[in-house]
């Protein structure tokens, strides 16, 4: 990758022009009442119009394709290479999917157009529906919210019409474990809910001795991702289920690490009641560079009879999105889909076998999509050396051209290094890794210098990112 | 031996690496899981497809859709995209990647949000936007929030019903269930109190009026709560600044600057303040940096403020935001510059103003607001069933005429030609009185 440093605004020449319009002169309105030749002039009273004067930048269209192609020559995608970012499942985005996204029978539809016009789209929208109720057990999914924190906003506020539909409005209380994802309790506050933490045990699993006591007639529900942020089969999910049924509460389940499941369990099955689904983790559709994605959220039998879905988006929601994995589950099929989850979560184990030898382990038993190591077993410290972090090693990564891991995160252990390889990478994808892994090993044991001043070969190194936030600079 | 592009696993990988784990078969991997819970039926699913059977369905269902001349705005706009920029953002550099957490490799990704940030300045005239939201009416709603937690002791908010309806709606979920009481109000200056937090005003109506805001700052800021502006960014251009109306924090939807109307979405929020109240910003950030070499870059900042840090204290749950809608937007507004967005309004306005004369001429509406100015959206009476009137142009290939608190609105972009106003008015002219 190429250092280039330029910002839009810095390749403006007044009087340049990138853009190609037709001549305003077409209208008679213009001839007979704005001797200025200003429609807009003519047509609103000076006072509401803008004064100061509108910076954009003056470039032509050349100037703007090649300072873009520049641009996105500095980034990293699941195109350029292997992206084992946990938690966030960077699987391959099919080209077919963007054709069909663009798809101008669809690209130019109106969201606010009658229903007898857009049967294409309802068509679309109905088969997506039934097709994730196929594979969560769920029996329907409102497509309104826009990411999966927006879903998990969306669900909780269906889980408090449902009590208050029941006329049990003093619950207030969703329990969350403590290695929930930050959204998790974010989404619930911004709910009006109190949150209230449950430990792991040392098996890194919900403790259900002490979920027991904090069950009561005040809880709403229990927020669960399962696997869990470690990786690991919530195995205990049925008793927990049962217990929080018991207590009057319900079940949200945080789709964000569905992909181990796709194709062998069904939240439905395990007893969650809402649930929300990443299209753009679960289901194939391009990040973005952080969005646009799509959090459609689901519910089973015990809250059909009380949906009120919430208004949480201007339309429709992210309709591009849901075509895009529309088409994905339909290259799937019944026969593939069976295979996605199995191979994701034979990808994760055969990269945590293959590293424990160098990386803490805190939890050996089977993982699914992804796992959690605790940082170096030799970080290379030493008289007068500093021993390697995490961070070090996510950057080391860079250097060899990988992306890194999720880093600190869960917040369980203190070098967290979260791995999640997904179903798309072939079997020499996975060693060429594995052999990075156990090189920077080697290099942190030897000299951890090296891992601290890595990235070396990036187009820029570290920033100062304290320097970033004291003085912050946040426009050109 | 799956079957599929997507899946690179020949039999002998499998058989390799499930002995390196030490297990007999896939199934074992999944020995942690209750029995109970594995599925062991088919998935009610079609079969597998190939890219040229998908392509075929999706081709027959578009057919379904009925594509049309769109006269009608409402918060979703049919202005023109050029073609640069779906080139640019289908980059696959751009595209495949998240978000950007290793700055040192997504330096791509952090230079366009950055730039992003910058135009939302310049066309709010605002001090500080974050990196994006999903959509401007949930944005909206963020802007009230944000108000909530920048005032102290104040925990009401006063909405303005001239918005347009998908925005009160989203406004309405959002603030239903946390402690904020909302109030309504066509003239937002009657409900200020002490109690109040924020006030959000549209600066076109639904109704399309543009609304001189002359005196409502000073109003709101007089009684202690900050005033939120909602725009459309393409009018800005032309229309007054947020920034000179006064107000502490400007909204909207980006869906206007170069997003195709793809039924409702992706668009794209945005989302900027006055520099006092940044610290309470919600979402993601882009600030300016030097790496160690002393090179300038760019990176995610201020993160103190954000879900993943704050967990329970969070005042907003926004983690991601619309990233490719920004570049979308980003793209469109360097290839447009001030005076290609400006001639975007002109042509709009100027098509508008032919459409609403024209049909006035018809002697089928009445005025809804005479002598009140507008862009290019507006409200007429109609004179004749409106179902009437949407069918022969919806037969016609038009749609328009989108009923709305008893009139109906339409809406002229910079897309729809003379030819094409005048066969929708031959249209109405053949209705009859």
């Amino acid at each position: 990758m190429r250092y280039y440093d330029k910002l839009i605004f810095e390749l403006s020449h007044p009087g340049r022009t990138g853009y190609s319009l037709p001549s305003v002169q077409q209208y008679p309105f213009f001839a007979e009442k704005c001797s200025s030749g200003v429609a807009v002039d003519a047509a609103v009273p000076a006072n509401l119009l803008r004064k100061s004067k509108l910076e954009l930048p003056e470039v032509s269209e050349v100037d703007v394709v090649r300072h873009y192609t520049n641009l996105s020559q500095m980034n990293f995608g699941v195109d350029t290479g292997f992206y084992p970012l946990g938690s966030c499942t960077m699987k391959y985005n099919p080209k077919i999917n963007e054709e069909i996204a663009n798809h101008p029978a669809f690209a130019g539809l109106h969201p606010l157009q009658p229903a007898e016009t857009v049967k294409g789209a309802q068509a679309v929208i109905d088969g997506l529906d039934a097709a994730l109720a196929a594979i969560t057990g769920m029996k329907h999914f409102t497509f309104l919210p826009c990411a999966g924190a927006h879903g998990e906003l969306t669900g909780l506020m269906l889980m408090r019409e449902y009590h208050m539909a029941r006329n049990d409005s003093a619950r207030v209380k969703v329990i969350v474990p403590d290695s929930a994802h930050g959204t998790n309790p974010a989404s619930a506050a911004v709910c009006g809910l109190q949150i209230v933490e449950v430990k792991s045990g040392a098996d890194g699993l919900v403790d259900v001795e002490a979920l027991k006591p904090l069950l009561g007639p005040d809880v709403a529900g229990i927020m669960m991702t399962n696997p869990n942020t470690l990786g690991l089969f919530e195995r205990q999910i049925g008793e927990i289920a049962r217990l929080v049924h018991e207590c009057g509460g319900l079940l949200y389940y945080d789709g964000a690490n569905m992909n181990p499941l796709l194709g062998k369990v069904r939240p439905g099955d395990m007893g969650f009641d809402i649930m929300h689904l990443n299209l753009h983790k679960t289901f194939s559709t391009p990040h973005g560079g952080g969005g646009p994605g799509s959090g459609p959220v689901g519910v089973g039998e015990r809250v059909l009879p009380y949906l009120r879905i919430p208004q949480t988006s201007g339309f429709h929601g992210n309709f591009g999105v849901m075509l895009r994995a529309y088409a994905y589950i339909l290259m799937l099929g019944k026969q593939n889909v069976k295979m996605a989850g199995p191979l994701a979560t034979l990808s994760a184990n055969y990269i945590k076998e293959s590293l424990k030898d160098c990386y803490k382990l805190p939890i050996p038993t089977v993982c699914k999509h992804e796992f959690v190591f605790d940082g170096l077993i030799n970080d290379g410290a030493r008289e007068g050396k500093t021993g390697a972090t995490t961070l070090d090693v996510a950057k080391r990564l860079l250097d060899y051209g990988f992306h890194a891991p999720t880093i600190y995160f869960p917040l369980l252990f203190h070098q967290a290094l979260m791995i999640e390889p997904t179903e798309t990478e072939s079997l020499e994808t996975l060693d060429e890794f594995i052999a990075v892994m156990k090189k920077i090993a080697a290099e942190a044991a030897e000299d951890p210098d090296i891992l601290h001043g890595a990235p070396h070969n990036a187009p820029i190194g570290r920033p100062d990112e304290t320097a970033a936030a004291r003085n912050p600079i946040l426009k050109a | 031996m799956a079957g599929s592009a997507y899946f690179p696993h020949t039999g002998d990988d499998i058989r390799k690496m499930l002995e390196r784990i030490g297990v007999r078969s896939l199934d074992d991997l999944y020995s942690d899981v209750p029995a109970d819970f594995i599925y062991n039926k088919e998935y009610e699913l079609p079969d597998a497809l190939s890219e040229q059977e998908v392509r075929n369905f999706f081709d027959e269902l578009g057919k379904k859709n009925t594509s049309l001349k769109v006269f009608v705005g409402q918060g979703a706009y049919d202005h023109y995209v050029p073609s640069v920029i779906p080139y640019i953002t289908s980059r696959s550099e751009f595209l495949t990647a998240y978000t950007p957490y290793q700055c040192e490799i997504s330096q791509g990704t952090l230079r366009y949000i950055f730039e992003w940030q910058s135009m939302v300045c310049r066309l709010t005239g605002m001090d500080v936007s974050n990196a994006s939201m999903y959509d401007g009416p949930s944005a909206a709603a963020e802007a009230l929030r944000m108000a909530v937690a920048c005032t102290r002791k104040r925990n009401k908010v006063v909405v303005s019903t001239k918005l347009m309806q998908n925005v009160l709606d989203v406004v309405k979920t959002y603030l239903k269930y946390p402690d904020i009481e909302v109030v309504y109000a066509w003239d937002v200056l009657e409900e200020l109190g002490p109690d109040v937090a924020g006030v959000i005003v549209p600066s076109i109506c639904r109704h399309g009026v543009i609304q001189d805001l002359g005196g409502i700052a000073d109003a709101v800021h007089a009684a202690g709560a900050l005033l939120i502006e909602y725009c459309d960014p393409s009018a800005l251009a032309v229309l007054k600044t947020p920034a000179e109306w006064g107000a502490d924090i400007a909204v909207g939807d980006g869906q206007s600057l170069g997003i195709p109307l793809c039924y409702g979405g992706p668009y794209v929020g945005f989302l900027a303040c006055k520099s006092e109240y940044m610290r309470k910003l919600p979402g993601r950030i882009v600030g300016q940096a030097t790496d160690k070499d002393g090179k300038r870059c760019f990176v995610l900042t201020l993160q103190a403020r954000e879900q993943h840090i704050r967990r329970e204290k969070a005042t907003s749950n926004i983690c991601s935001n619309q990233s490719l809608m920004a570049l979308w937007v980003t793209v469109y507004l360097s290839l447009m510059g001030p005076e290609g967005l400006r001639k975007v309004n002109e042509l709009s306005c100027a098509g508008a103003h032919y459409l609403y004369e024209e049909l006035l001429k018809t002697g089928r509406f009445e005025e809804a607001f005479p002598g009140r100015p507008f862009l290019k959206e507006f409200c007429l009476k109609p004179l004749v069933p409106v179902a009437v009137l949407q069918q022969k142009l919806l037969d016609a290939g038009f749609f328009g005429a989108l009923e709305l608190d008893g009139y109906v609105t339409f809406c002229v972009t910079e897309k729809r030609t003379k030819e094409e106003i005048d066969a929708l008015v031959a249209v109405v002219k053949e209705i009859a009185l």
